[in-house]
Order: C-alpha cells, then sequence, then structure tokens
C-alpha cells in the first residue's frame, strides 16, 4: 500500500528527516508517535510533496517522489493537515467541493458526506473560517474522505476538541478499516492511540525507531517514556 | 459667494461634463487593466512591472491587426479585439512557464525579472513598429447628440463593454469552477495542490488573464488614444494606484477606485492639467498607504 524508505526530507537547505522507513497496509491504523519537533508533521507532508524529498516512497507500486504534488491525491491519498487548514474564505459548500477536484461527478459521494457529518450540512453556506473548531475538524475530515481515499493522512485530528469530538473521529477512522481503507495517523494522545491503533511506529529527531503492534507496545511502556514522555 | 481668491476660472458646465465624460471612459478602461493586476497580485502574489507593456502590445497589436485586414473597419477591429488578447495572454503564459515558474515564484526574483520582460517587450515592439504613434481607426463614427455637446458614440460603447468584461470576470470568479478552483489557490496553494488542483497551470492561466484583461483595455482605447511603444507606463502607475486604493483581492473596490481615479483624472486634467490630476492620485495612494493600508475594502492581511 504504502512503503517509504530511507526517506531524507526537509525544508530548503535544512534537513529535518533522514533514513526514514515505514510501512502502511490496507485495512490498517498505523501510528506515528514522537515529541513535538520530531518531524510527524513534515513526514506527512514529504508524501504529499509539499517538502523537498529524497529516497523512496511507493504507493501501490509507483514512485511518489517522481509526481508533481497535485498528482497524489488523484492517486487516492487524501490528508487532514495539522491545525485543519480550512479554504477559511469559502464557503462549507465550496470547501467540500474542492475535496471532489479529482472526480467528475461527486454528487452521490457528497451526499454520503453529508449523512456523517449532518452538522455541515446545515452550514453549507458559511464560511469556513467562521465554523466552531468541531466543526472545522468534520469539514477537514469530510473534504478529504469526499476523493475516496485508500490512504488517508491525519495530522493531529483530534487537536483541541472536545471529547464528543474526539469519539466522533474515532469512529470514522475505525469504520475506515472496515472498508480497507489504509491510515496513517499522527497523534499526541496515547491512550487513544492505544485503543485505535494496529501498529505504532515511534519517531525521534528525524528518524524512525521501533514500529510494534499495539498489544506489543502495552508490554513495554518504557517506549512510551522513551520517545514521547517528558 | 465671493470666488476671487479662487486662482482658476470657473469652468463652464459643458467643459465640466466633457471632463467627467472622459473621466467615465478612463475610468472603464483603467478597471479593466487594474483588474488584471490585482489578479495576478492576489492569486500568484506576484507584482507584475511589465503590466502596462501588456497594455502596449495590446493597443499595437490592434494597429497591426486592423492594418493587416482591410474592408470596414468594424471588421478588422472586431478581429484585433478577439486576436490581440489571445495573443498577449499565450504570450504571458509562455513567459509564466519559462521565467516566473522556474523563480519559484519568489516575490523578490520576480519583480527584477518583470522589470527585465519590461525592457524586452518594449523594445520589441520598438523594433517591429518603431517609435511612431499608429492610430487605429475606430469601427463606426456616430456621433451621440448631448445638450452641450457632440461626442464619440464610440466611447460609450468602451464603457459598455468593459461593463460587461467586469461582469463576466465576476461570474467567472463567483461562479464558475475554475474560479473556484483559482479563488482556493489564491488562499493557500499547498492545500489546493493537496486536493488535486495543479497550481502551476493555474498560475500560468491566471497571469494569461491578467494580460489578457489589459489587452483587451488597450485595445478598446486605441481608436481614442493611437498605439506607442512607450505607452504602458500611465497604465501601470495608474493601476498600482488604483489596486491600492481599492484593496487587494477586491472586485469592488477595484471597481469603486478606477472610478474614483478614473473621473478625478478626466476632470482635473480637462479642467486644470494633467499634472495636478497625477499628484492628488499619488496624494491619494500615500494617505490611504498611511490611514488603511489594507484599501479602501480590501480585508486586513492576516
Ligand atoms: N517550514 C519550515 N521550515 C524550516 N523548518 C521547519 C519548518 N517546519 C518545521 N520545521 C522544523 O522541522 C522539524 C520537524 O517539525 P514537524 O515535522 O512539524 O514536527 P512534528 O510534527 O513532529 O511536531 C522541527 O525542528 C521544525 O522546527
Ligand atoms: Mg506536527
Amino acid at each position: 500500500m504504502l512503503d517509504i524508505r530511507d526517506l531524507e526530507a526537509g525544508y530548503g537547505s535544512v534537513t529535518v528527516l533522514r533514513g526514514v522507513a515505514l510501512d502502511v497496509q490496507p485495512g490498517e491504523i498505523h501510528c506515528l508517535l514522537g515529541r513535538n519537533g520530531a518531524g510527524k508533521t513534515t513526514l506527512l507532508k514529504a508524501i504529499m510533496g509539499h517538502v523537498r524529498r529524497q529516497g523512496s516512497i511507493l504507493h501501490d507500486g509507483a514512485e511518489l517522489t517522481s509526481l508533481p504534488p497535485h498528482e497524489v491525491p488523484r492517486r487516492g491519498i487524501g490528508y487532514v493537515p495539522q491545525g485543519r487548514r480550512l479554504f477559511a474564505e469559502l464557503t462549507v459548500a465550496e470547501n467540500l467541493e474542492i475535496g471532489l477536484m479529482t472526480r467528475r461527478s461527486g454528487r452521490e459521494v457528497r451526499e454520503r458526506m453529508l449523512a456523517l457529518f449532518p452538522r455541515l450540512g446545515e452550514r453549507l453556506r458559511q464560511r469556513a473560517g467562521t465554523l466552531s473548531g468541531g466543526e472545522q475538524q468534520m469539514l477537514a475530515m469530510a473534504r478529504a474522505l469526499a476523493l475516496e481515499p485508500t490512504l488517508l493522512l491525519l495530522d493531529e485530528p483530534t487537536e483541541g476538541l472536545q471529547p464528543s469530538m474526539i469519539q466522533l473521529i474515532r469512529d470514522v477512522v475505525t469504520d475506515l478499516r472496515q472498508t480497507h481503507v489504509a491510515t496513517l495517523l499522527v497523534e499526541q494522545r496515547v491512550e487513544a492511540v492505544l485503543r485505535v491503533a494496529d501498529r505504532v511506529t515511534f519517531i525521534e529527531n528525524g528518524h524512525t525507531r521501533e514500529t510494534l503492534t499495539a498489544d506489543e507496545l502495552r508490554g513495554r511502556p518504557e517506549l512510551l517514556d522513551r520517545y514521547v514522555g517528558v | 459667494m465671493d470666488w476671487s481668491w479662487f486662482p482658476f476660472e470657473m469652468p463652464h458646465p459643458a467643459l465640466l461634463w466633457a471632463g467627467v465624460l472622459e473621466g467615465i471612459v478612463l475610468s472603464a478602461v483603467l478597471a479593466l487593466t487594474a483588474l488584471g493586476l490585482s489578479l495576478v497580485f492576489g492569486v500568484m502574489r506576484i507584482v507584475n512591472v511589465a503590466h502596462g507593456e501588456f497594455y502596449m502590445l495590446g493597443a499595437v497589436l490592434a494597429y497591426a491587426v486592423t492594418s493587416v485586414i482591410g474592408g470596414h473597419p468594424a471588421l478588422g477591429f472586431t478581429v484585433a479585439l478577439i486576436v490581440a488578447p489571445l495573443l498577449v495572454g499565450a504570450l504571458a503564459a509562455a513567459s509564466d512557464w519559462l521565467v516566473l515558474k522556474r523563480l519559484n515564484y519568489e516575490p523578490e526574483a520576480t519583480i527584477v525579472a518583470t522589470i527585465g520582460m519590461l525592457y524586452i517587450i518594449q523594445q520589441l515592439s520598438l523594433e517591429f513598429f518603431g517609435p511612431d504613434a499608429r492610430p487605429v481607426v475606430a469601427p463606426f463614427d456616430w456621433r451621440i447628440r448631448l445638450p452641450w455637446f457632440g461626442y464619440s458614440g464610440y466611447k460609450f460603447v468602451v464603457v459598455g463593454a468593459a461593463i460587461l468584461l467586469m461582469i463576466g470576470v465576476w461570474v467567472l470568479m463567483a461562479r464558475t469552477r475554475i474560479g473556484l478552483i483559482m479563488r482556493a489557490t489564491q488562499f493557500d496553494r499547498e492545500m489546493a495542490s493537496a486536493f488535486g488542483i495543479p497550481v502551476d497551470r493555474v498560475f500560468a492561466g491566471v497571469f494569461a488573464l491578467g494580460a489578457g484583461l489589459a489587452a483587451i483595455g488597450a485595445v478598446l482605447i486605441v481608436p481614442v488614444q493611437q498605439a506607442h511603444y512607450l505607452m504602458g507606463g500611465d497604465p501601470l502607475l495608474l493601476s498600482f494606484i488604483v489596486v491600492i486604493i481599492g484593496g487587494l483581492g477586491s472586485l469592488k473596490g477595484t471597481v469603486v477606485a478606477a472610478l474614483l481615479i478614473g473621473l478625478s483624472d478626466g476632470i482635473i486634467s480637462t479642467l486644470f492639467t494633467p499634472t495636478l490630476a497625477k499628484i492628488l492620485a499619488t496624494l491619494l495612494v500615500a494617505m490611504v498607504l498611511v490611514f488603511r493600508p489594507q484599501g479602501l475594502f480590501g480585508t486586513r492581511a492576516a
């Protein structure tokens, strides 16, 4: 599904990621854990082609590092960035339409998104920037799911949300697993991660470290202290 | 009232009306030209110093097309109105692809690059068409009887055409998929690309559209003004003034500011001197920059 090997990535002359390796399988929720500044966001940006990168990012047999950024979503990769980054000046409906941009006709998908997040349906004409934090996260999820991704990249989707919203996001992500969508999830809430993740990869100072299943991780709590504890 | 202190003679009403009409015609063309500059800056964050040269090219190409095509003047003019903006747009798209894209659209580098484009276009125009001002015959010569004087009916057509084009651009931006793509790219180009929008193609299209709008404005005005290889300076300056006063990315602001600048320029130039008009416009820009840097209708930059 996704196979990253020997990836180096950075901004301008600053190299942030070195020797990164990671794979995500269909129907898997794979969590990326690491301290602030470890390079989690940069890794997702490298997959999307938003930063300078070198090495190999194979997706369904295609090398993403040689594609222009706008071809990445067309291959079925949905992105929910940190801080949501909605088109705040555009309406909810227009944000959704941009999510449907890669397809010819999206009416049926659009209806499905509005059924998943009914609250968005009541706010279609409203500017996205005026939504509450929870509604903004729903819209960011709906916008990414609208392209019916087979691989979903989520960067701290529960940041700053109330428990009920966190529950909703978690339900959406676990439901996606049933449809064989692969999810690469960046999350700070360790207990939430342990509840949904199939596997976890730790990232430290721009290097990926251990990858292990959620069950294995429960038996090795010292790893959490080492890579995410204070 | 005692007007003896006033240093100018009070104008005859006919002169005032002539000034107003000239001002409206100037506003119409200026609104189109400034809209092109504003779109390019809004979406691409590029200050296009060569904008006035695309305007000049539109006028010069109109001369070239109309002098090649014989028959009724309206025929050649109609062809020019279509061909000149298309050629200018194609040239703009090519220079975007070959120059600006390679500079990664860095703000400083692109200013220098468009200054270079300004001189290249100017010199090529001088080379091909020479230093003389070239007339273009108006497509028709109706005169409209006004209470005070007869007035060129063609100028009213210029105003009407400019209004239609502005409405067209508004519909394009606000109501179409292409407009949505442009607005999304303007807001966050990285996220636009994350949803499959090919940002470099959008940029080439916007640069072409901006240049094409300037070219259409020039074709419309050239039967009144003549084509000349140095004619791009004034429209560039006035477009900058309009964009600063109106506020970036605001279509309404561009129209209102173009009316303000065009009308005052028309009236003051007719009654007093063109220099006074430019001084006042520049003063107004300074005031706006000091007291309302986001422009009259712009939103404050985040
Ligand atoms: N635009 C940028 N330019 C330069 N360095 C950056 C930029 N964004 C992030 N960095 C640096 O890259 C490192 C990793 O950042 P990031 O990927 O955001 O970490 P995380 O998401 O794990 O908190 C940090 O040291 C950060 O300072
Ligand atoms: Mg981050």
